[in-house]
């Protein structure tokens, strides 16, 4: 009996989560068992207790100001729409250092908006502590993490018909009730999306914890980091690992209940017909409330940064003035550096792996997206199989890779891949995350029709169901992307030192004092966001020009 | 197709494969992401041995002496680099390195040599104290702290609201976190260190995570404009920011606090990996990291204090630098046996 | 008195005007049939008067009384969408009850209601089914139970038949007549469908261009289309131009000779206009004497069975033109016919 090649499908991203992932987990958690350490169970309630619950208000406060963002960029046209649709992508890029930075430059003691207060009210210390308190890790985890709620749910909403909320209106339901009683369960697929992936981000947190929680506050992977490098004690790390991932494979199977019990095949539509200039007083009250808050909480730190960029302090006389010289300095390597890195080379860097990472995440996820569609029997463990690596532990993923992918080719020095193979775990679940509902919502007549019409399988999937798709592809190429761009902890464990990226460059400048090296970061990471921003606005400008469109009966 | 995919993935393997096989040998070093070197030195190493360096950077000194552990015997590099004096018992427990008496241990003072066994050479020191912020303790007619003990004075415990002048960073993820706990260690020994740290706290102490923070936050000195006068941080900082000053200035705006036992000295060392397979060219690469050049490179590449004494130090150096006389030090064994007590015993003093 | 009066309503739509000052009046237990091609702005329409969108211009009136400024949730409509917007996170009976819930019902009086909803539309058996699981007549009939269950003060309806296949169609027809006629309900039927407008209509609006061409009975309309559009549209396509000779009664020099009305509602008629007529296709015989008026001579082009009569398609000087007939005729024949002369109409041009 011929083997229908489709039906294998489902073996090349298990194949790869198996090589990639499994192997290398399994390996550093076998390593870390044998070995000796002291292990005492209140060193793991306690980061544990606090990892969870600080994950979830975080998820819940993300939610919060996401759901409605998601709201009015899929609903409403307004000024200057696509530069902050642009702009809410960027901090999801951004090394936690660079981020760290940002808020210092605008909520630390002596940051813009604490000067600013003290100045006003003739204070004689600044009014808001922000730096090293549980606010600071709220904050910075909605910073990052909204883009994710605005992109997922945002790409479901669009898709959504509005004429189902509109039958509820004629009915008689309110907007509130309408929305409470239609649209929300019917958007729950993806919320729920966004909510697990942003709690699985905020639950593995660790350069915001680190830097900006400051030292009283340790997550899991704080504490596993501390172990692992600090304290050598690789037992109990690979303890709190396992704990760690063991959640993770609970939060998800959680989440699959919660989504399995009533999934709802939302009708794709093509046609921007939802979108709408806000016209009510309320309306445009909402949107002007929503646009300010985006661009107070998530635009003023990047502007910060950018600003910190051109700034320099003269030393003498304490005043400020405009520069460029930080920019120009990162084209030099005025000591004759090894390891200098030209920023162009660390951008093409970036770039690559970060283009890399799409091609083998958007490639798998499509399969791993059309596998689990079509074979339902798979939802089961591949699903959950794919949803780990975002749970999993960034120092023990990375000590595996470096324990099990040592000899040539597959080593770190010679294989280029590894980099954009360790993205590619992490983003992988977005890819299939967006993916796969837009895919199951194609009904399965669809296909059969064109068939029926003459066109091959390969036609009917160019030109039926990946323009249908693609919406969704875009979400995940940008997700994939964008999340390659800002990696920094695999990065930093596997990038040769030739070849590093921009946010290992930036990292290098802020390991070093100096007032040049501070302020060369800053210019890098003001690389980075242009660099970022270019190539989103490219992506984002080939999906427009791309998208078809349906004239409806008017 | 199938076929095409599969001679395309074998082809790709075996252009893999020749890349590593054809050229010259290579000799590649294990280190962590601070380590920095000159570009002419390591063309002037490769042609005068014919190899090609590859160096390895992972992660900090935790993470790369973790890498070294964990593949050990895979003959994945020859050499390591950037084991330092906290963490070197228990790198010579694992038994990575194989001895090497380079001729050039010779020069080098005895204070260094920590392995009687030569398995871990010395190469470059550096001291962690704390730097201090010229400008404020000189506007404000404070005197300097001369001890520990007198950071416990009132007059250190008042700056902004009820936070006081010094920052450190945590021990548990910073390197010289742990450095300057143990220079407290050093100095109240095992009984009195918690005493003096609960004190510390008591006058307004203000911990982070990590230097960066420390450093560009919190520290008043850096461009990073924070609040707190003095910071935990390197005896090399001052000449850095003059160096690395964004207009050229002629006087550092830091300096660094060098009283007796205020300071704690790190010593890095590099070792012969065991089963590499070039252990002759290993052994040149070490007598090269103890040579002259090498010592003068790394002052300003990776802003350490050389531990050959021939080596000449940048004017900067010389001039901006504040070099303790007495720097606290603690048995290598006893680091590597209580650090994990000591810093949980921190943790639960300063940040309970 | 007009339960619901639509005046002058003007809208454009990216930029482009789509209704152009719409008049329009539905009077109590009445159903009105919008009758118009794609696009020409029913829908439109529709939605303006269920207040899911504003119109740029123009009144809305119900029972005499402004309802521009009230929200669609409290305007007491119902909407029947064409693709029947079900809500497919739940079942059947939860899609009928909702409107019964909006109007703050209690779970006990809303249970009755929704049986007695599905069992109009003879769908009681499905009350559990999920709708996504429904095809498209029962999903129809479940729309409609769904716009009922609330006893809307208007029903509209707005082409709930295209997406279904012609036997359901015709047998959904009767239904839905009966039913409209039944709760009494005043209703707005959009289709483009003419036959279905003229069996489901007490009244027909036909709209045309942003604006309503013609409005009447069923009959009147079929009988006198007002003009070449409305015409066309209703699918008559022997028109033919002429000359006005004399005017009692209305006699006009065409193409096919010279043509006798004596259904001209047109007043101002002058001898030597320019006047379009239309020749119905029913009544037309092959005339068993040589006189009378209105005999028309062409070649049979086309001749087929259709039932109760045959179709034949003649050729008259390029002209082609269709009538009704009793007998068969041969394809190349050569034939006369006769139209009494009430089967003439003249229309504006």
């Amino acid at each position: 009996m011929k083997v229908k090649l489709s039906s294998l499908l489902w073996m090349l991203p298990a194949a790869f989560l198996f090589f990639f992932f499994l192997v290398p987990l399994g390996n550093i958690l076998l390593v870390m068992a044998t070995r000796s350490g002291v292990v005492s169970t209140n060193a793991i309630f306690q980061p544990l207790w606090f990892t969870i619950w600080q994950a979830a208000l975080s998820m819940l406060l993300t939610l919060a100001l996401g759901l409605p963002a998601a709201f009015v960029f899929a609903r409403y046209n307004f000024a200057g729409k696509g530069v902050l649709r642009l702009l809410t992508t960027l901090p999801f890029i951004l090394p936690t250092v660079v981020v760290a930075a940002g808020f210092t430059a605008l909520l630390g003691p002596r940051g813009l908006v604490n000067g600013w207060l003290m100045q006003a009210f003739n204070l004689q210390n600044p009014p808001i502590a922000f730096m090293n308190t549980l606010g600071a890790i709220l904050i910075a985890h909605v910073f990052y993490n909204t883009s994710v709620v605005i992109r997922v749910v945002g790409s479901a909403l669009v898709q959504f018909d509005p004429r189902i909320e509109e039958a509820g209106r004629v009915l008689g339901g309110s907007p509130w009730r309408v929305f409470r009683e239609v649209t929300l369960p019917l958007l729950r697929p993806s919320i729920l999306v966004a909510a697990l992936m942003v709690f699985l981000f905020d639950f593995t947190s660790f350069g915001v914890i680190l830097l900006l929680g400051g030292p009283r506050f340790a997550t899991l992977e704080v504490s596993i980091y501390s172990q692992t490098l600090s304290m050598l004690n690789l037992r109990m790390a690979g303890l709190l690992s396992f704990i760690q991932l063991a959640c993770t494979i609970g939060i998800t199977l959680l989440y699959t209940r919660l989504n399995g019990k009533r999934s709802v095949p939302l009708m794709p539509r093509l046609r921007g017909e939802t979108v709408r200039t806000p016209k009510s007083i309320f309306e445009k009250t909402a949107v002007g409330l929503m646009v300010t808050v985006l661009v107070v909480l998530l635009v003023s730190p990047l502007a910060a940064l950018a600003l910190k960029s051109v700034l320099q302090t003269d030393a003498a006389t304490q005043t400020s003035s405009l520069t460029l010289a930080y920019y120009r300095e990162l084209f030099i390597n005025r000591n004759d550096a090894f390891f200098y890195v030209p920023p162009a080379k660390a951008a093409l860097n970036s770039l690559f792996y970060a283009a890399v990472t799409v091609l083998i995440s958007v490639g798998l996820g499509l399969t791993a997206s059309y596998a689990l569609v079509r074979q339902r029997g798979l939802k089961r463990w591949l699903d959950p199989l794919i949803m780990l690596p975002l749970g999993t532990s960034a120092v023990t993923l990375g000590l595996g890779f470096l324990i099990t992918f040592n000899k040539p080719p597959l080593d770190v020095s010679s294989f280029p891949l590894l980099i954009p193979l360790a993205h590619s775990l992490v983003a992988l679940p977005f890819v299939v995350r967006t993916i796969q509902p837009a895919l199951a919502s194609i009904p399965a007549s669809l296909g059969e029709s064109a068939a029926s019409l003459g066109a091959s399988p390969w036609r009917v999937w160019r030109e039926l169901e990946l323009p249908i798709i693609r919406r969704a592809v875009m979400v995940g190429v940008i997700f994939s992307f964008t999340l390659s761009l800002g990696e920094f902890g695999a990065t930093s464990f596997l990038a040769r030192p030739d070849t590093p990226t921009l946010p290992v460059a930036i990292y290098r400048f802020l390991s070093q004092p100096g007032a040049m090296n501070y302020g060369q970061a800053m210019a890098m990471a003001t690389l980075l966001m242009l660099v970022c921003a270019l190539a989103i606005g490219l992506l984002d400008k080939l999906q427009v020009e791309g998208r078809g469109s349906v004239n409806s009966d008017l | 197709m199938k076929k095409v995919i599969f001679v395309f993935l074998i082809g790709a393997l075996l252009a893999g494969c020749t890349v590593k096989l054809v050229g010259p040998q290579t000799l590649t070093v294990m280190t962590h992401d601070s380590f920095a070197i000159s570009e002419s030195l390591v063309t002037q190493f490769e042609s005068e041995y014919d190899v090609t360096l590859v160096f390895l950077k992972s992660g900090d000194t935790g993470s790369a002496l973790n890498r070294a552990i964990l593949t050990k015997g895979s003959t994945e590099a020859d050499v390591f680099y950037g084991v330092d004096n906290t963490f070197l018992s228990r790198a010579l427990e694992e038994d990575l390195f194989v001895s090497y008496a380079s001729p050039a241990l010779e020069q080098i003072p005895a204070e260094f040599k920590l392995d009687d066994q030569n398995r871990a050479l010395p190469v470059d020191y550096g001291d962690v104290c704390i730097n201090y912020d010229k400008a404020y303790f000189a506007s404000r007619d404070l005197a300097l702290p001369q001890s520990l003990d007198d950071l416990l004075k009132p007059e250190y415990g008042q700056g902004s609201g009820n936070e006081g002048l010094l920052v450190v960073e945590n021990p548990a993820v910073s390197s010289p976190g742990l450095a300057f706990l143990l220079a407290t260690i050093a100095q109240y020994g095992e009984e009195g260190y918690l005493d003096y740290w609960q004190a510390l706290k008591d006058n307004g102490l203000v911990v982070v995570n990590d230097w960066s923070t420390a450093y560009y936050t919190n520290f008043s000195g850096s461009s990073g404009k924070g609040a707190q006068p003095m910071a935990v941080s390197y005896a090399s900082s001052p000449a850095v920011e003059v160096v690395y000053a964004a207009t050229p200035i002629t006087e550092a705006p830091i300096a660094s606090l060098v009283g007796d036992g205020m300071c704690f000295r790190q010593i890095e060392f590099v070792g012969i990996l065991k089963g590499t397979k070039n252990e002759k060219l290993a052994q040149s690469f070490v007598d090269f990291m103890l040579g002259k050049d090498f010592q003068e490179d790394m002052p300003l590449q990776m802003f350490v204090y050389p531990v050959n004494p021939e080596a000449v130090l940048p004017e900067v150096y010389v001039k901006y630098n504040q070099v303790p006389e007495t720097t606290g030090s603690l048995d290598a064994q006893l680091i590597a046996d209580k650090r994990d007590v000591w810093i949980q015993a921190w943790m639960d003093t300063v940040l309970r | 008195m007009s339960q619901l009066e639509i005046i002058n309503i003007h809208k454009n739509y990216e930029g482009k005007p789509l209704l152009k000052g719409i008049n329009l009046s539905v009077e109590s237990g009445e159903t009105l049939c919008l009758l118009g091609r794609s696009g020409s702005g029913k829908s439109t329409l529709l939605r303006i008067v269920a207040g899911l969108e504003s119109a740029d211009r123009g009144d809305l009136l119900w029972n005499g009384e402004s309802i521009c400024d009230v929200p669609t949730w409290q305007r007491q409509f119902g909407l029947m969408f064409q693709d029947y917007a079900l809500f497919p996170h739940m079942n059947v009976s939860e899609n009928v009850a909702f409107g019964l819930r909006m109007a703050g019902m209690k779970k006990v009086e809303i249970a009755p209601l929704v049986n007695e909803a599905l069992e109009l539309v003879n769908m009681s058996a499905f009350a559990k089914r999920q709708v996504t699981d429904l095809s498209g007549g029962e999903q129809q009939r479940i729309a409609l139970a769904r716009a009922l269950a609330p006893h809307p003060r208007l029903l509209m309806l707005d082409e709930p038949l295209a997406a279904l296949d012609r036997a359901l169609r015709l047998e959904l027809q009767d239904e839905l007549r009966g039913l409209l006629h039944k709760t009494g309900i005043p209703a707005i039927y959009v289709t483009h469908d003419q036959e279905e407008a003229f069996v489901l209509g007490d009244r027909v609006a036909i709209l045309s261009d942003g604006l309503v061409e013609q409005s009447g009975s069923p009959e009147a309309v079929y009988k006198f289309p007002k003009n070449r559009s409305v015409a066309e549209f209703l699918g008559m396509t022997n028109l033919v131009d002429g000359k006005v000779v004399a005017t009692e009664p209305l006699q006009v020099e065409t193409a096919l000779g010279i043509l006798t009305s004596s259904n001209c509602r047109m007043s101002n008629v002058k001898i030597g206009d320019q006047q379009l007529l239309l020749v119905q296709t029913t009544g037309a015989e092959r005339p068993t004497t040589q006189d009378g008026s209105n005999r028309i001579l062409g070649i049979v082009t086309e001749c087929f069975f259709r039932g109760d009569d045959f179709k034949v398609t003649l050729n008259c000087c390029e002209l082609f033109f269709e009538f009704s007939l009793s007998e068969r005729c041969e394809v190349g024949q050569s034939i006369t016919i006769q139209v009494p002369d009430s089967s003439v109409v003249c229309l504006e041009t």
